[in-house]
């Protein structure tokens, strides 16, 4: 069964493409049933790294490139894993969700309720999220709240190579359809410089990240930051900053949008009283909302000030300055935390 | 057809220069003048400017995401496309859209970034001139790769069974990133796809303009005496990667060799020359051509960025009606912590 998370030390860092990348040869090596399909997958390696080298180990019959069409490929993932296969399905942008989208919500993610469980999905849905690099509205979104929204489908963000392979280890073997939403940013690409932190150690042996352990990435007294992704490294260089004007900030990584690790929240609070929650995909309906939703009615009474900070109602737009001011930066989030511990 | 070919082929020679600038020595997508991803379309030039040839400007046309020759031979504002292109205030769509979503309502030339997703679209612009009793046609450009998207199929159903005027124009450059054509589908001969759907087919074998032009004129003239819809499949070479920065490292080197022989400008302009056409004159339109474009780049550049305000418009005709305008009040109730027990 699933081990814990590793403890121990190790010097060895890789980049989060290069963590996912080693969970899913493992998981490969080990379980016949698992196979990866998608677009540029194989030859390619991946736009964004996720497979790379995966194909010299395992061959096009389980590192497979499809002809362009989601519906018909991710709905080939449900049948096969409907039939007791483990695919791992990618969607190389989550923009692209719409071309396939009745084939994920209204079968993967339906058909173990609509069979009363007799059916099982164990499938991985991967995709690409996430903006910073000026490639317009249909190219940077990420969209977390959508798939968490929809009923039947775990949803993995992670924010860092350790919790990278964790959390794919834990992906493969749930007997449950889960969407592991990577941030291009983060995945170490030559041509996509990443910010320092999600390059970490990680250990060569396997190890499973449970779903719903949200992870303290730093602690805090003053004000309690809620995010994911690549936010949480922007939350932690903004904590740097506040720190030196002695306002203490608690960075909180949720890790899993479905199922969230709310008392890891709510204890948080409790300790600082304060709350921002930062999220890249829009405002309205979203991860802030139902963060600070979940915090007020377990605990309005540790709240003595909260506020959020997401992108506002518009598509991503294209130009460098529309981008930067819709796309939440360190000095954004330096600026919220300043105002609700003022 | 040579002045747009030529035109096309100079103009991305130059976005390629500028869209170097800045994102080397280690390429950065995210740095340089030109935001984004950037897909260059040299070696498609033939079949854009036969087929457009034939169209008049309420004649609709979608384009893929690999738009520039397509939109100059239709006939979009240069200097504006390529402000938009820039990301600039006075581009095409006020540096929202950028290089894959390009709008030209003047001509009617729309693109987008998602395989296919131009298909649909074209239908409905036919649809639109049939009610009204309109002779103009829709073309709705797509790369080789489309093919097995739903949209594509259920595009050429649709406006068969209502028989509209649109014209399904497949380039084929044999490359659908990095998956050649023989691993995406079994039909060598993508217009044999009409057959199913009872419309006519017909492939152009070759990077030959003139034999474009002749297949366009005939599916443009059907289309617009009220003939319904067809299927041309025009080969073309991709000289370069699916987008700038792709190594193509799965592309055989004698493939990339062979694409940059087969050069469809050479070819038009020896049949130019075997007409009688001197040399001066070819010359004197390539250098007509390359003004043009140097002037458009020019400025272009000296266009203003975008205030980081104009994010909050046009989410709706309306302009700022779609943007959230609730300013969260940052603090709670200013008596005690709200729902305090004190």
């Amino acid at each position: 069964m699933a081990q814990q998370e590793s403890t121990q030390t190790v010097d060895r860092e890789l980049t989060m493409s290069r963590a996912m990348v080693e969970a899913i040869a493992d998981e490969m090596r080990t379980n016949e049933e698992v196979f990866y399909m998608g677009e540029d997958v194989a030859d390619y390696g991946g736009i964004f790294d996720s497979t790379q080298g995966l194909l010299d180990e395992f061959g096009h019959d389980r590192i497979m490139d499809v002809p362009i069409s989601e519906t018909a490929y991710l709905g080939a993932a449900v049948g096969a894993a409907q039939a007791g296969m483990r695919p791992i399905a990618e969607l190389m942008f989550v923009d692209f969700f719409g071309v396939a989208m009745d084939q994920i919500y209204n079968q993967m993610a339906k058909n173990t309720y609509m069979s009363g469980a007799n059916v099982t999905v164990p499938m991985v849905l991967t995709a690409a999220v996430g903006g910073t690099y000026n490639d317009a509205a249909q190219h940077s979104q990420t969209l977390y709240g959508t798939f968490a929204h929809l009923p039947g489908m775990k949803v993995v963000v992670p924010s860092t190579a350790y919790d990278a392979k964790g959390l794919m280890h834990n992906a493969i073997r749930d007997d449950d359809p889960v969407v592991y939403m990577f941030h291009k940013r983060l995945m170490g690409i030559g041509w996509m410089p990443a910010p320092d932190g999600p390059k970490t150690p990680v250990p060569e042996e396997a190890y499973t990240i449970p779903f719903g352990s949200a992870d303290v990435k730093r602690e805090g007294a003053d004000v309690t930051v809620v995010t994911l992704g690549l936010h949480v490294h922007r939350a932690l260089e903004a904590a740097e900053t506040l720190a030196e004007d002695d306002i203490d900030t608690e960075v909180i990584d949720l890790r899993t949008l479905v199922p969230v690790d709310t008392d890891t929240i709510l204890e948080s609070v409790e300790k600082t009283g304060r709350l921002v929650v930062v999220d890249e995909d829009y405002r309205s309906y979203g991860v802030t909302s139902e963060i600070i939703a979940r915090v007020a009615e377990a605990d309005l009474a540790s709240l003595e000030a909260v506020d959020r900070l997401a992108v506002p109602d518009v598509p991503i737009p294209y130009a460098r300055p529309l981008e930067n001011e819709v796309i939440p930066a360190t000095d954004d989030i330096e600026d919220t935390v300043r105002a609700i511990t003022s | 057809m040579y002045r747009v070919m030529v035109t096309a082929r100079y103009y991305e020679e130059r976005l390629q220069e500028e869209y170097l600038e800045g994102k080397q020595p280690a390429f950065d997508i995210s740095a340089g003048p030109i935001p984004g991803e950037l897909h260059l379309a040299a070696g498609h030039e033939a079949s854009a400017a036969g087929v457009c040839q034939h169209l008049r400007d309420d004649d609709t046309v979608t384009a893929p995401h690999r738009p520039h020759h397509i939109a100059i031979a239709k006939g979009v504002d240069l200097d504006r496309m390529t402000a938009e292109i820039f990301g600039r205030e006075t581009g095409l769509s006020n540096g929202k859209g950028g290089h894959m979503h390009l709008f030209d309502p003047a001509v009617n030339f729309a693109c987008s970034g998602i395989i296919a997703e131009g298909c649909p679209p074209a239908v409905g612009a036919g649809l639109a001139a049939k009610k009204r009793n309109e002779d103009s046609v829709a073309v709705a450009f797509i790369g080789e790769g489309a093919v097995s998207q739903g949209a594509f199929l259920e595009s050429l159903n649709l406006a068969a069974v209502q028989n509209l005027p649109v014209v399904f124009v497949i380039e084929d450059n044999d490359w659908a990133i990095s998956m050649p054509k023989d691993r995406v589908t079994d039909v060598e001969d993508a217009s044999q796809r009409a057959g199913g759907f009872d419309l006519p087919g017909k492939r152009v074998d070759s990077d030959d303009a003139t034999a474009v032009y002749a297949a366009a004129k005939e599916a443009v003239g059907r289309a617009r005496d009220d003939n319904g819809p067809s299927l041309l499949e025009l080969q073309v070479h991709r000289r370069m990667g699916h987008f700038m920065g792709d190594p193509e490292s799965y592309r055989p080197a004698e493939d990339s060799e062979a694409a940059k022989n087969r050069d469809s400008i050479e070819r038009l302009a020896a049949e130019l020359r075997a007409a009688g056409v001197e040399d001066a004159e070819l010359e004197e339109i390539r250098d007509e051509a390359h003004e043009r474009v140097d002037s458009a780049i020019e400025w272009a550049k000296e266009q203003p960025q975008p205030d980081p305000e104009d994010a909050y418009e046009d989410v709706f005709a309306g302009s700022k009606s779609g943007v959230t305008t609730t300013e969260p009040a940052h603090e709670l109730a200013d008596t005690t912590r709200a729902g305090g027990d004190d």
